[in-house]
């Protein structure tokens, strides 16, 4: 393989034609061999694959609006997260109702479990979800290019029936916490959430509930 | 007894196709990869089904390890110079040429700015060493993240904010940096997460 047999036929001298001089060059492959292999090594330690953990969310803007823009949300259609510490999830379903700490209730991060966050969301979501996987499956069936499948998601998740889900993170609530919910919306294909700032009337909820509804009788 | 000859063999074996094997991989590994980021504290990242990518160039990282301590990362060097000289000029200190060459080529930054002289003036095995125990600092009388938000946004309009943050981290640290950003009015961010595969239903 890595020799190369010259003939050398004399450049045109036409010395009788049989004189063949054949000079056989073999080249020894080794080294470059080894400095290949350091090479690759180096190579795979030092960098990563196609960056597999560098995955993103994009969030939602949040700007400061005044009340003439501000949009109303229906009572109806709202969920409110609340993410307590020690990986404690809770919701209400529209207005909170601080007199009874039953009107809370708790949620699962586990989305095996029957009282999980993806559950409750699929539900209040069904029709929404309904009609994307309708789409998907157009998708698949190549019946839709990408954008107009990207176009009709958004506008189905934008949707005037869609629930709103606000969630509100306590300080003790981890990160892993907060985007494993936001994980949710993008499953539950839920198009309207919001990260909000608890309020003390939530974390009174939260109390309320832990305890039983002693908190709210002065222990 | 007749002793029985083995014949002797030439042992040498051709490379030439090993060659042509790892110059392949070679290839493969310096097209596909990108380089690992000298980080100054381990984070793991929470996990999230989302996939879409980074993008390639004019990420601006924010870095949040467990206990809250905040470090940024630009990638374009031109930009880096610019925001230490903003940053110098709010707060009364003059860089010198050095100093500026030193600091563009930090992987990660994260000192508060008062120390930043003396940051630089150590060797890079100091500055790794030291880093970590550092931090940005993010409370609300001396908010020098805010700063380098938006020195670096004045740098280079096309930045991109990526926040990444260990999974243990409170969620105190995050709002703190959250609304930092929301009052520069840096509403789009992305938050770096590792793949997680899960069925879609």
């Amino acid at each position: 393989m890595a020799e190369i047999q010259t003939s050398d036929s004399g450049q045109g001298k036409k010395k009788g034609g049989s004189k063949q001089k054949k000079i056989s060059v073999f080249i020894d492959f080794t080294p470059m061999v080894d400095m290949n292999m350091l090479l690759i090594t180096f190579f795979m330690l030092c960098t990563t694959l196609s960056k597999p953990q560098t995955m993103e969310l994009s969030m939602p803007s949040k700007d400061k609006v005044d009340d003439t823009q501000k949009s109303e949300v229906k009572a109806s259609k709202a969920i409110t997260l609340l993410l307590a510490d020690k990986n404690k999830v809770y919701y209400y379903a529209g207005l909170p109702d601080y007199k009874n700490y039953n009107s809370l209730k708790e949620l699962s991060y586990d989305p095996k479990s029957p009282n999980s966050i993806r559950n409750l969301l699929l539900m209040r979501n069904q029709e929404a979800v309904a009609k994307i996987n309708e789409l998907k499956k157009q998708k698949m069936n190549l019946q839709i290019s990408q954008d107009t499948f990207a176009a009709r998601v958004s506008r189905i998740k934008s949707g005037k029936n869609t629930p709103v889900v606000i969630i509100k993170p306590t300080d003790e609530a981890t990160y892993k916490n907060l985007v494993d919910v936001l994980d949710e919306m993008l499953i539950c294909n839920i198009g309207k959430y919001v990260i909000d700032t608890i309020s003390a009337g939530d974390k009174f909820l939260i109390k309320n509930k832990e305890t039983n509804g002693a908190y709210a009788l002065g222990k | 007894m007749a002793k029985v000859k083995v014949p002797r063999k030439s042992t040498r074996i051709d490379m030439t196709a090993m060659s042509d094997v790892t110059v392949l991989l070679l290839t493969f590994f310096m097209l596909t990869s990108t380089f690992v980021k000298k980080e100054p504290v381990q984070v793991n990242t929470p996990g999230s089904v989302s996939e879409i990518k980074i993008p390639e160039s004019n990420i601006m990282q924010i870095l949040i390890d467990p206990t809250g301590k905040v470090f940024m990362s630009l990638d374009k060097q031109p930009d880096m110079v610019k925001v230490l000289e903003a940053m110098g000029t709010d707060y009364g200190i003059e860089f010198t040429k050095e100093e500026k060459d030193k600091f563009k080529i930090l992987p990660t930054f994260g000192v508060p700015i008062k120390y930043m002289k003396t940051f630089l003036s150590l060797k890079t095995e100091e500055q790794d060493k030291i880093l970590k125990n550092y931090g940005i600092p993010t409370d609300s009388t001396d908010n020098q993240l805010k700063l380098w938000v938006k020195h670096a946004r004045e740098a280079n309009p096309d930045l991109r904010i990526a926040i990444k943050a260990d999974q243990n981290t409170p969620y105190r640290v995050i709002k703190n940096v959250m609304t930092s950003l929301q009052e520069l009015r840096e509403n789009r961010y992305n938050l770096i997460t590792s793949l997680k595969r899960e069925e879609s239903n």
